[in-house]
């Protein structure tokens, strides 16, 4: 019976941190697939969310408003965004490299300010947990069981989820989306039309960097409420991976994230209840699950078809 | 006629060269903004930076040690890069390559002349790391999976398994007797160490100081590197003629010409009968064995032992990427843009402790050295593109970007 309640209480517990972790990478994958549906593979994901990170956290040390904060990071990620935009789009460059580039650029600036700036690591009181109280002595939060798995999370945790319909219903049903999947899978055909392809992908970069800079700001003040130098540590490069798992879909997003982050809990818990599993192994599986899942077959269609294409008027 | 065509072809080439040089220019402009807005003089930041890392002997002889696994890593990402697959990867493959070095040094001991230890110790190291850069490759080949992520993925996994070995059946035994637990591995034995300059100096006979010869300035200090002791070990002459071996093999070798050809334009490849896939395991392959070798040599020549991955790999898988673009993607290349990137290293180091400026800033600039040099090869493109009417250069030039842009996912 008691072994029976144990796993009951763990496997609750690997669901709650699931949705909470699956944040940060929500935010950044989603965004990441608007770019790369307009046909550009933005690798810089990482540096951003650090910057976002950082700008964030300082803001609220500073004012102590997370809303501020929250203001910051999406300042801080369009203007990282316009940075790629200029270099992958108006000069063509390899995208692989030039988001390798952007992401060094990221990581040495935020620990540069860091370190100038703070110096220690430090907290703050971001955005609090909500508890829905639909009356003064009645939470939805104390509900037994699903209170503390769906009604205990940062407003943050619940914009993530709720970008899943809104994008779907964007690149589907808009003529905003229309124009970023034509951008990427037949930019001369859009070109044709009368729609600006550059137009079009430096607006999706920069859309997709600014939640970036929200996914870094969703770890330093909501769910951890600190700063730290590389604080993301290849996050955003999963969150790449996470588009490809999903198929450049928000709905594969949302399943590969929710997936990743739950394989990530279960190692923490792993470590927790210490099993025989060392930790260093323990952190490596995600990893190793996410190339296999890369190696799975089934999606390849739904690749945009112009995705790290450079598209230039006359030359094709 | 002739000539005046000549002289602009060899103008031409100067602009090519000048412009990532002015974007290397624009990088570091942009950083001494951010020293400004630090309240630091950019002025003395730099000039610190730029005295320690070729100032003086141990500030050059470190700028050389730290230019060793810049351009053997910088070699594997010309490769890879050349035969149109990017290889985001080295970081984890220098610490396969690393560890598996260490595994083998310590298992020979004395049992060998340190000669076949050295030897059997580069040619793990390369193994591992080849087997590191093929899993990859052969993914990209055959099953179509973006090899940037794979290999970035396969960084993490290099990382954690450095971990584990190193606090478990690697861990040095004198760790466990003190208890401290420290992840390193024990000292190889000293017959496994890369000779240093200075010990090729005393067996070829300069046994002075460069005081003693009353040696001045500059010459002194060469001298000093050369003869005097410091880190500097031979591996860095290892790495020059890896470099000419790797221009050999890509540019006069018909294995070299087929993966060039892949890089360049893979259907026209394969229309003309070359393996596409067979060509992209080999460069990503052979990419990673030069990682390894970077692990190896970094275990054999400096460290002597292995300890912290990520302080093995020192973000060498990076810079490696910003020496080779700065190299233009040629080997020979390479040879001179990790030694300036070294010295990058040094002089920030040194930086960090004359102004108190946190090395993190050479991690910006590196970014953006990467950013802004790309960004420059735009304009290479467009130049070249304006010659098309002009007779075709040698096909030894044409650095800029092979196709890998049209395939990469």
């Amino acid at each position: 019976m008691s072994e029976n309640l144990t796993a009951a209480v763990i496997l609750l517990g690997i669901i709650h941190s699931g949705i909470r972790l699956a944040t940060p990478y929500l935010y950044a994958a989603l965004g990441e697939t608007i770019a790369q549906r307009s046909g550009v593979l933005n690798l810089g994901v990482d540096g951003i969310m650090l910057m976002g990170a950082f700008s964030s956290f300082y803001v609220v040390f500073k004012t102590e408003n997370p809303w501020l904060g929250l203001l910051a990071a999406i300042v801080v990620g369009m203007g990282m965004g316009l940075l790629m935009s200029v270099v992958s789009i108006t000069f063509q460059a390899e995208q692989g490299i030039s988001g390798i580039g952007l992401y060094m650029f990221g990581l040495g600036l935020s620990s540069l300010l860091f370190k100038t700036m703070l110096g220690t690591v430090e907290g703050v009181q971001g955005f609090s947990e909500l508890r829905f109280c639909l009356t003064d002595s009645f939470c939805l939060a104390d509900v037994p069981v699903v209170g503390k798995v769906l009604f205990s999370h940062s407003l943050l945790t619940y914009g993530a989820f709720a970008l899943v319909p809104i994008l779907l219903w964007v690149l589907n049903k808009t003529t905003w989306g229309l124009k970023i999947r034509a951008a990427g899978q037949n930019p001369e055909a859009a070109d044709s039309l009368g729609v600006s392809v550059a137009a079009v992908r430096y607006a999706s970069v920069t859309f997709g960097s600014m939640l970036a800079g929200v996914a870094g700001a969703s770890l330093s003040i909501s769910l951890l409420n600190i700063f730290q130098e590389n604080m993301t540590n290849g996050m955003g490069f999963i969150a790449v991976a996470l588009v490809y798992f999903g198929s450049w879909s928000p709905l594969g997003v949302l399943v590969g994230a929710l997936l990743f982050s739950s394989v990530n809990a279960l190692q923490l818990w792993v470590q927790v209840l210490d099993l025989n599993i060392p930790s260093d192994v323990a952190v490596m599986l995600p990893y190793l699950l996410t190339i296999i899942a890369l190696a799975l077959p089934f999606r390849r269609a739904a690749q945009p078809a112009a995705l790290t294409k450079p598209f230039s008027r006359g030359e094709n | 006629m002739d000539k005046q065509r000549a002289n602009r072809s060899i103008l031409d080439k100067l602009i090519d060269i000048a412009l990532p040089l002015v974007a290397v220019l624009a990088a570091f402009l942009v950083g001494a903004v951010i020293l400004y807005l630090q309240g630091v003089s950019p002025l003395e930041a730099y000039r610190a930076m730029i005295l320690g890392a070729f100032g003086n002997k141990n500030g050059l002889a470190d700028t050389l040690v730290k230019s060793i696994p810049l351009m053997l890593v910088g070699l594997g990402i010309v490769i890879a890069f050349r035969g149109g697959a990017i290889n985001i990867g080295a970081e984890g493959q220098l610490i396969v390559g690393a560890l598996f070095t260490t595994f083998v040094g310590l298992q020979m001991g004395d049992k060998a002349p340190g000669v076949v230890g050295i030897v059997l110790g580069l040619m793990a190291g390369a193994l591992m790391g080849a087997i590191w850069g093929a899993i990859p490759g052969l993914l990209k080949a055959y099953l179509d999976v973006n090899e940037i992520l794979t290999t970035i993925m396969m960084n993490v996994i290099a990382i954690q398994i450095g971990y584990f070995l190193l606090r478990g059946p690697m861990i040095d035994p004198a760790e466990l007797a003190a208890g401290t637990n420290i992840p390193h591995s024990a000292r190889l034995v000293k017959s496994l160490d890369l000779p240093r300059f200075t010990d090729v100096a005393k067996a070829l006979g300069f046994t002075e100081t460069a005081k003693q010869l009353e040696l001045e300035g500059f010459a002194a200090q060469v001298y000093g590197v050369l003869v005097e002791p410091t880190r500097l070990h031979i591996g860095f002459f290892f790495a020059v003629i890896m470099a000419i071996l790797v221009y050999i093999f890509l540019w006069r070798t018909t294995i070299g010409y087929r993966v060039r050809a892949v890089g360049l334009n893979r259907h026209a490849s394969r229309y003309a009968g070359i393996s596409v896939e067979r060509m992209l395991v080999l460069s990503m392959t052979s990419s990673g064995m030069f990682a390894g070798l970077a692990g190896a040599v970094e275990i054999l020549g400096l460290h002597h032992r292995m300890f912290e991955p990520t302080s093995v790999s020192a973000g060498y898988g990076f810079t490696g990427i910003v020496a080779a673009l700065f190299g233009n993607l040629h080997p020979l290349g390479v040879i001179p843009s990790s030694i300036l990137f070294g010295g990058l290293l040094v002089g920030g180091d040194k930086m960090q402790r004359a102004m108190q400026v946190p090395q993190a800033l050479i991690g910006a600039i590196l970014g953006l050295v990467v950013l802004f040099v790309i960004s420059t090869d735009y304009f290479v493109r467009k130049r070249r593109d304006r010659r098309v009417a002009a007779p075709p250069s040698d096909e030894q030039e044409a650095p800029a970007t092979p196709a890998t842009t049209s395939e990469a996912a």
